[in-house]
C-alpha cells in the first residue's frame, strides 16, 4: 500500500512562508514528492498542495510541526477517494511525418491536447491524476520524449464543503 | 485576530502581556511623527523592556539615537554572543523576554549560537537585527546576510520589517510569540533604510497573528484519564521539565506530589521546579542522573509528564525506555507529544492549568488516590544504597565536585546559580541543591559551551538583589570571559567559579572510558602553562580575582567572593582533572546500564517489584 498523502495547507500570503514550509521538511527529513502552491478565492491567503511520502506517525509529527509555523492557518489531508487531484504535464514528443498519426492518436485516446507543432516534434498538454500521466508518458515514450515539464499535484475535495469552513487536521 | 484573554494575561507579567493589554485598552499613546527607529525604541517602552543587551554597528545605527534618551537601559556589551545568552538568563531568571541588538552581516550571525540555544530550552527571548537598506537586499551589500533565512530553523517566528507603519505591530508580535504559548525567541529584522523613514507611531497596535492560537486549556477527558490512569498506577513517577517553570506552576506541583505521593524526577532543564530536599523527590533522570530517578522510570508503570520532552539524554536507548510504563503526556507544544514515546493519555495545554486541573480530577476520583507504599519502599532502598557522592581525588588534588558542593551550601538556595555545559555543569546539577525555581539557569538542549558568563550577567541585571553564581569549566569559560569587561563597567558584581581541571573535561572522561585514554586536543594547558592565568585574566578585565588550590581554603575564598559586591569576581578553582561525572548511562545504551561509578553497576532486587 502507498504511504502518499495529499496535504493542503493554507498559509498567509506572505513573502518567505514557502521557504518556511519546504525548510521544515527538509530539517525534520521529511521528503516532499510534490509541491504546488498557489492564491485562493481569499487574496489573503495561498494553499500549499503538498504530497509526501510517510507512514502516519511521522505524518502526525510533521502536521503538527507545520501547524506551529506561525503564518500556517490551517492543514487538511485530502483523501484521493473523497477529492480530486490533478498534475499537468507538458510533453515535447518526436514525431515525424512517419509517427505522427499513431502519436495523435495516442493524444486522442488519453484525451490529451496538442498545444504545439513542428516539423519533426509535438508538443502535447495533459492533465489527470498521477497515474494517468504516468500512462500517458509510457505509452509516448516508444516515440522518443525530447523534453517534459510536470506541475505539482493540486487536488479538492469532492461534495460542497469547502476546506475553508471544514475541520481541520489537528492531531493530539 | 489574537486577542488574549483577561485569564492569560493574569497569568505571567510579561512584556508580551503588557503588550496585550495595551492591544486591548482604548488607545493609549496619540499619533506622533518620528522616524522607524523613534517606532522601534518607542515600542520597546511601552512593551515595558527594562533593559537591552546589544552593540551598535553601521545597519542598526539609527536605532541607537532615540535609545540613547530612552528609558531602556542598553548594555553594551563585548561580543553579540555575550548579547543573545545574556537576553536569555535575564528571561530565564526573571520570566520576562530578554532583548539583545545587533548589527547587520555578522553581528546578527554573531547571534545564531544563542538564538538556537534559546529555542532548544525554550527561552522568550527578542533578537533585533539591523538589515542593510531595502535597496541593497540581496546584492551581497556590505554587511549584508540573510539573517530571517539562517535563523528561520532556529527561531519560533521571524520578521523582516518592509516599512516602517509595520514596526510598532510586529514589535508587539515578536513580544506576545516570545513570551506566549511555548516560548521562544523571535527576531525581527529592520533595514536600515526603514529606521531612518519618517512614519507615524501610533499605540497600541491590533496584533495581526490569525495562524496562532496556542492551546492554554486541556481537554477534560484527558484529565479525567490521566487522573484514573494515576488511580490504577502501581509504581508512576511524576516527570517534570523546564515547561513546569516556565508555566510558573511549581507551587501546583508541589500540591499535586504531596496529593498523590507519587515520586518526583525532575530533568536538567525542570530542576528547581520542586525542592531538591523534599522527600518525594528523587533527583535529575538521565544520563548523569541519580540511580534512584533513572531506576524509577525504568520500572514505572506510569509516567506522568508535564512539561518535558523525552530528550535523548533523558531516555537512553529509546526502544528500553521506561518498558512497562504506559505513558501521560502534557505539554503545551502538540508537537512534542508523541513525538519520541507514544503517549496513552496526550495533554494539550499549559502547565500550569494542567497540573491545577490533575489537582481537582485526582481529588475527586472516588477511587482516592493509590497506595505506593511497596513502591516507595523499593525506591527508599535505592536510594539509600545508591546515593549521590564522589570519591576524593587520590593524587591530592582538589575536588571539583566538593568545590561546587560547598558553593552551595555556603551560597545558598536563595542565589541564582548558572552553569556552562560539561562536568561542572552536571556536577552543578548534582551537588548544588535547588528549592526554588528560577534559580538554576544552565544550556541545556543546545549545550552550548560559553553559556554561563553571558547569562550569569543577564540574571544579575534582572535580579540585582541576589547572588548570582555562574559554575563555569576553564573550557567554557576561554569562549565567552569577554562579557566580565561589561559586568566590570557596567556595574554588575557577579561571581565567575572556575572550576578549572586544565582540560575539556567532559571529552576527556569519554576519551578515558571509551576511546582507551587517548586524550587527543583536550588538554587545555591552563594547569601545565597557567595559559592564560585567569586570576590575571580577571583583573586585566576589572574583576577581582581569586585563586583556590587546596580543600582547606574552599570556604575561605567562597566566602571571601561573596563579600565583594562592588566588583564581579572570578575564582579560579584548580581542581584535578580525572575526577569524573557519575552515574553514567553511555551514549545511546539504555537506561538499565547506568553505572553507579567506574565498572560498578547497581544491582537492583527484582522480586521487590
Amino acid at each position: 500500500m502507498s504511504n502518499k498523502h495529499t496535504l493542503s495547507v493554507l498559509v498567509e500570503n506572505k513573502p518567505g512562508v514557502l521557504a518556511r514550509v519546504s525548510g521544515l521538511f527538509s530539517r525534520r527529513s521529511f521528503n516532499i514528492d510534490s509541491l504546488a502552491v498557489g492564491e485562493t478565492e481569499n487574496p489573503d491567503v495561498s494553499r500549499i498542495t503538498i504530497v509526501v511520502n510517510a507512514d502516519s506517525s511521522p505524518l502526525e509529527q510533521v502536521t503538527k510541526q507545520l501547524n506551529k509555523l506561525v503564518n500556517v492557518l490551517k492543514i487538511v489531508e485530502l483523501d484521493p477517494a473523497q477529492s480530486v487531484q490533478r498534475e499537468l504535464l507538458l510533453v515535447k514528443v518526436r514525431a515525424d511525418r512517419a509517427q505522427r498519426s499513431q502519436v495523435l492518436e495516442t493524444v486522442e485516446l488519453f484525451r490529451a491536447r496538442v498545444i504545439d507543432v513542428a516539423p519533426d516534434t509535438l508538443t502535447i498538454e495533459a492533465t489527470g491524476n498521477p497515474d494517468k500521466l504516468d500512462a500517458l508518458l509510457r505509452d509516448l515514450e516508444p516515440y522518443g520524449i525530447k523534453e517534459m515539464v510536470q506541475s505539482g499535484l493540486v487536488a479538492i475535495g469532492r461534495g460542497s464543503r469547502s476546506i475553508t469552513t471544514g475541520p481541520a487536521l489537528r492531531a493530539a | 485576530m489574537t486577542r488574549p484573554t483577561p485569564e492569560s494575561l493574569a497569568q505571567r507579567v510579561t512584556p508580551a502581556t503588557v503588550a496585550a493589554a495595551a492591544n486591548t485598552a482604548p488607545a493609549a499613546v496619540a499619533p506622533v511623527a518620528t522616524t522607524g527607529a523613534g517606532a522601534l525604541v518607542r515600542s520597546l517602552e511601552a512593551l515595558g523592556v527594562e533593559v537591552a543587551f546589544g552593540i551598535p554597528g553601521g545597519a542598526i545605527l539609527p536605532a541607537y539615537d532615540p535609545l540613547f534618551d530612552s528609558k531602556v537601559r542598553h548594555i553594551l556589551v563585548r561580543h553579540e554572543q555575550g548579547a543573545g545568552h545574556a537576553a536569555t538568563g535575564y528571561a530565564q531568571a526573571t520570566g520576562k523576554v530578554g532583548v539583545c541588538i545587533a548589527t547587520s552581516g555578522p553581528g546578527a550571525t554573531n547571534l545564531v549560537t544563542p538564538i538556537a540555544d534559546a529555542y532548544m530550552d525554550s527561552v522568550p527571548i527578542v533578537a533585533i537585527t539591523g538589515q542593510v537598506g531595502r535597496p541593497y537586499i540581496g546584492t551581497d551589500a556590505f554587511q549584508e546576510a540573510d539573517i530571517q533565512g539562517i535563523t528561520l530553523p532556529i527561531t519560533k517566528h521571524n520578521f523582516l520589517v518592509q516599512s516602517p507603519e509595520e514596526l510598532p505591530r510586529i514589535v508587539a508580535e515578536a513580544f506576545h510569540l516570545a513570551a506566549t504559548g511555548r516560548p521562544g525567541p523571535v527576531l525581527v529584522d529592520i533595514p536600515k533604510d526603514v529606521l531612518q523613514a519618517q512614519t507615524t507611531f501610533q499605540w497600541p497596535p491590533v496584533l495581526d497573528l490569525p495562524g496562532y492560537r496556542p492551546t492554554l486549556h486541556p481537554h477534560g477527558k484527558q484529565i479525567r484519564e490521566a487522573a484514573r490512569l494515576i488511580a490504577a498506577a502501581k509504581r508512576p513517577v511524576l516527570y517534570v521539565g523546564g515547561g513546569v517553570h516556565k508555566a510558573g506552576a511549581t507551587d501546583g506541583l508541589r500540591k499535586l506530589a504531596e496529593l498523590t505521593g507519587i515520586p518526583v524526577v525532575t530533568t536538567l532543564m525542570g530542576l528547581g521546579a520542586f525542592p531538591d530536599s523534599h522527600p518525594q523527590h528523587l533527583g535529575m533522570p538521565g544520563m548523569h542522573g541519580t540511580v534512584p530517578a533513572v531506576y524509577a522510570m525504568q520500572k514505572s508503570d506510569l509516567l506522568v509528564t508535564l512539561g518535558a520532552r523525552f530528550d535523548d539524554r533523558v531516555t537512553g536507548n529509546l526502544d528500553s525506555f521506561a518498558p512497562d510504563a504506559k505513558v501521560v503526556h502534557a505539554d503545551i507544544d502538540p508537537a512534542e507529544i508523541g513525538k519520541n514515546r507514544h503517549a496513552d493519555v496526550p495533554i494539550v495545554g499549559d502547565a500550569r492549568h494542567v497540573i491545577d486541573e490533575l489537582i481537582a480530577a485526582v481529588s475527586a476520583n472516588a477511587a482516592g488516590t493509590a497506595q505506593y507504599e511497596s513502591w516507595w519502599r523499593t525506591l527508599n532502598d535505592i536510594r539509600e544504597r545508591y546515593p549521590l557522592g564522589y570519591d576524593e581525588p587520590t593524587d591530592g588534588s582538589l575536588s571539583p565536585q566538593y568545590v561546587i558542593e560547598r558553593i552551595g551550601e555556603l551560597v545558598g538556595p536563595d542565589a541564582v546559580y548558572c552553569a556552562g555545559v560539561g562536568q561542572h555543569q552536571m556536577w552543578a546539577s548534582q551537588f548544588i541543591k535547588y528549592e526554588k525555581p528560577g534559580t538554576w539557569l544552565n544550556s541545556g538542549g543546545a549545550g552550548t559551551m560559553g553559556y554561563a558568563v553571558p547569562a550569569a550577567m543577564g540574571a544579575k541585571v534582572g535580579r540585582p538583589d541576589v547572588q548570582v553564581w555562574a559554575i563555569d569549566g576553564d573550557g567554557c569559560f576561554q569562549m565567552t570571559n569577554q562579557e566580565l569587561a561589561t559586568c566590570a563597567l557596567e556595574g554588575i558584581p557577579v561571581k565567575i567559579a572556575v572550576i578549572n581541571n586544565g582540560n575539556l573535561g567532559m571529552v576527556r572522561q569519554w576519551q578515558t572510558l571509551f576511546y582507551d585514554g587517548r586524550y587527543s586536543n583536550t588538554e587545555l594547558g591552563t594547569h601545565k602553562h597557567r595559559i592564560p592565568d585567569f586570576v590575571k585574566l580577571a583583573e586585566a578585565l576589572g574583576c577581582i580575582g581569586l585563586r583556590c588550590e587546596s580543600k582547606d581554603d574552599v570556604d575561605k575564598v567562597i566566602k571571601q567572593a561573596m563579600e565583594i559586591n562592588d566588583a564581579p569576581v572570578v575564582i579560579d578553582f584548580t581542581v584535578g582533572k580525572d575526577a569524573m561525572v557519575w552515574p553514567m548511562v553511555a551514549a545511546g545504551t539504555s537506561n538499565d546500564e547506568i553505572m553507579f561509578a567506574r565498572d560498578i553497576r547497581p544491582t537492583f532486587e527484582e522480586d521487590d517489584l
